[in-house]
């Protein structure tokens, strides 16, 4: 597999303390790439570095042969690459559908898309009136997953997507990021489940210290889980 | 379709508003058919303040440069340059355009409490300017415009803008233009994006969205529409003074917009009108009529926590734009 988007020797800066050291990352086309790693690792650091929402100090991060360093955050989705933060972060005042439709209004894509993506979540098709503020965690989680759809993304970034859901809910954002796959989208998936990333992951790169450590087809972690012991601290 | 309903419901209420206050133009005594004139005309200064307060969620305390822009942009104009009631009108709107552009391109490197004390100090320089100028503005004397300069010739007809009828239409129309072009903006993709700005920039940014142009974008319109009812002020009722470039015309169309109910379309309307006419009242009983306008205020805002409108659309009327 073509790799779709390479991270490399990328440093990132909070004021003075540097969160990314060097890190070196890729991701193939339709893959999904999990990480890893104990809090305050870097991993959510990683995606804001992509989004172009904390500035890049060294490197180089690249979608296809197009260089991301140094784009505005709001040209970065038009690139294709869409970003679910953790906690979502809707627009609580507005409605299913006005959520929706500012996804749309990214990348000018139309009523296909719009339908396309609700099919993906049908519970959000009965909910289209209601304000977004007043879903379930689990519903919003696939709002927001819809919203990012919206741009019909080659990579999706995903920030701990499971975290505080309950387990059905768990069973659908894993079924729709295996779903994404099989379309050819490529996503980036912080996760603190180890059974989440065994089960919807093609590999693992483990984070620490803002550094990968380690990257392994979920496979072989599968077949020697002592690495999470290692890196994340449990199994 | 219940999307259509809703929209025809929100266009015919604010058709039946417009038809209302003509209808009023009839039957109105002339003290009261001044003092509507007057409220539409700040109303429209009152909506311009809402699209920046109430949609995009910036607290700006200098709306009044805005206003006072076009004021004296129209007012001076005919003073001093004996322009045609049009060409000024075009001109003050074009000062407040202007200002809007330059103001918002500084201002906008702010945020939070930074903007509004940013805002408020342009707004201070603008009014000290006046003042310093005392010889083209008229000071803190001001200008009266002169009737004779105050008619308007348009395709071959006359509208004299001293006499009340005239007045009272001109300002309704003012007013009824700039409520459509609001609604029409607000339902808009740009006014989702500005709605979206007010809940998560951050988010916003994230799915694409060139905040910092689409605030831009709203401060021009905004500070144009301000100028649009201070040129419209100046010409209706021939006074152009630098009380309308103090910070209290910059607190006035907050109070207004918050006690009508921000990010409501009609709000701007419900709260000037509100606040006039209590003050009108208050101030024919008593000294203190600022304590009665306090003690509304107060209790607006704990009946009406989202201004009137706003409390009603919140419990009622979802579909009220």
């Amino acid at each position: 597999m073509s790799d779709i988007l390479t991270i490399s020797e990328l440093d990132c800066f909070y004021g003075e303390v540097q969160v990314l050291h060097g890190l070196n990352l890729t991701l193939a086309k339709g893959e999904v790439l999990c990480l890893l790693g104990r809090n305050g690792a870097g991993k959510t650091t990683t995606l804001k570095a992509i989004m172009g929402l904390v500035p890049v100090a060294a490197g180089s991060i690249r979608l296809g042969d197009r260089e991301l360093t140094g784009l505005p955050a709001h040209e970065i989705p038009k690139t294709g690459i869409a970003y679910v933060p953790q906690g979502r972060r809707l627009f609580a005042e507005m409605t299913v559908a006005e959520n929706i439709e500012i996804g749309l209004m990214t990348r000018g894509k139309g009523k296909a898309v719009r339908e396309a993506v609700l099919d993906l979540f049908p519970v959000l098709r009965e909910r289209l009136k209601q304000r977004s503020g007043t879903l379930s965690g689990g519903e919003q989680q696939q709002l927001a997953m819809a919203r990012a759809l919206c741009v019909e993304p080659q990579v999706l970034l995903l920030d701990e997507p499971t975290e505080g859901l309950m387990p059905s809910m768990i069973q659908k954002i894993r079924e729709t990021v295996a779903q994404l796959r099989g379309r050819g989208v490529s996503t980036i998936l912080v996760e603190q489940r180890v059974d989440a990333v065994l089960s919807v992951a093609d590999r693992v790169a483990f984070i620490e210290n803002g550094r990968n450590r380690e990257t392994m087809p979920v496979e072989a972690l599968r077949a020697d889980p002592s690495a999470v012991r290692r890196y994340v601290g449990v199994g | 379709m219940k999307g259509e309903a809703s929209a025809l419901k929100a266009y015919g209420l604010h058709v039946a508003v417009i038809g209302l206050l003509f209808a009023l133009s009839f039957v109105l005594p002339p003290y009261h058919h001044g003092l509507v004139a007057r409220i539409m005309v700040l109303a429209t200064f009152a909506m311009g303040y809402n699209l920046l307060f109430g949609y995009v969620g910036l607290l700006s305390l200098g709306h009044a440069m805005f206003f006072a822009a076009g004021l004296y942009g129209a007012g001076l104009s005919v003073y001093h340059l004996g322009w045609s009631v049009p060409l000024a009108f075009a001109g003050g709107i074009g000062c407040g355009a202007v200002l809007a552009l330059v103001i918002g391109l500084l201002a906008l490197r702010t945020s939070g409490v930074a903007f509004m004390i940013v805002t408020m100090m342009f707004a201070q320089v603008f009014y000290l300017t006046i003042l310093y100028f005392a010889r083209w503005t008229g000071g803190d004397q001001g200008l009266v415009v002169p009737q004779g300069s105050r008619v308007m010739y348009l395709g071959g007809a006359s509208f004299d803008l001293t006499n009340p009828a005239v007045r009272y239409r001109v300002a309704l129309a003012l007013f009824a233009i700039v409520l459509a072009v609001v609604l029409v903006l607000v339902r808009s993709g740009f006014g989702r994006v500005l709605v979206a700005i007010r809940e998560n920039e951050e988010r916003t940014k994230m799915l694409g969205f060139d905040t910092f142009a689409n605030k831009l974008a709203a401060v021009i319109v905004s500070g144009t529409i301000c100028a649009a009812a201070g040129a419209a002020y100046a010409l209706l009722f021939g006074y152009v003074g630098s009380s309308f470039a103090s910070v209290q015309y910059s607190i006035l169309p907050l109070l207004w917009v918050l006690l009508g109910g921000a990010a409501t379309a009609l709000g701007p309307l419900v709260g000037t009108l509100a606040m006039y006419y209590v003050t009108d009242i208050a101030s024919s009983y008593t000294s203190a009529w600022l304590l009665i306008v306090g003690v509304m205020l107060i209790v607006g805002v704990l009946f009406f926590p989202k201004g009137v409108l706003g409390t009603i659309r919140q419990r009622w009327l979802r579909w009220l734009p």
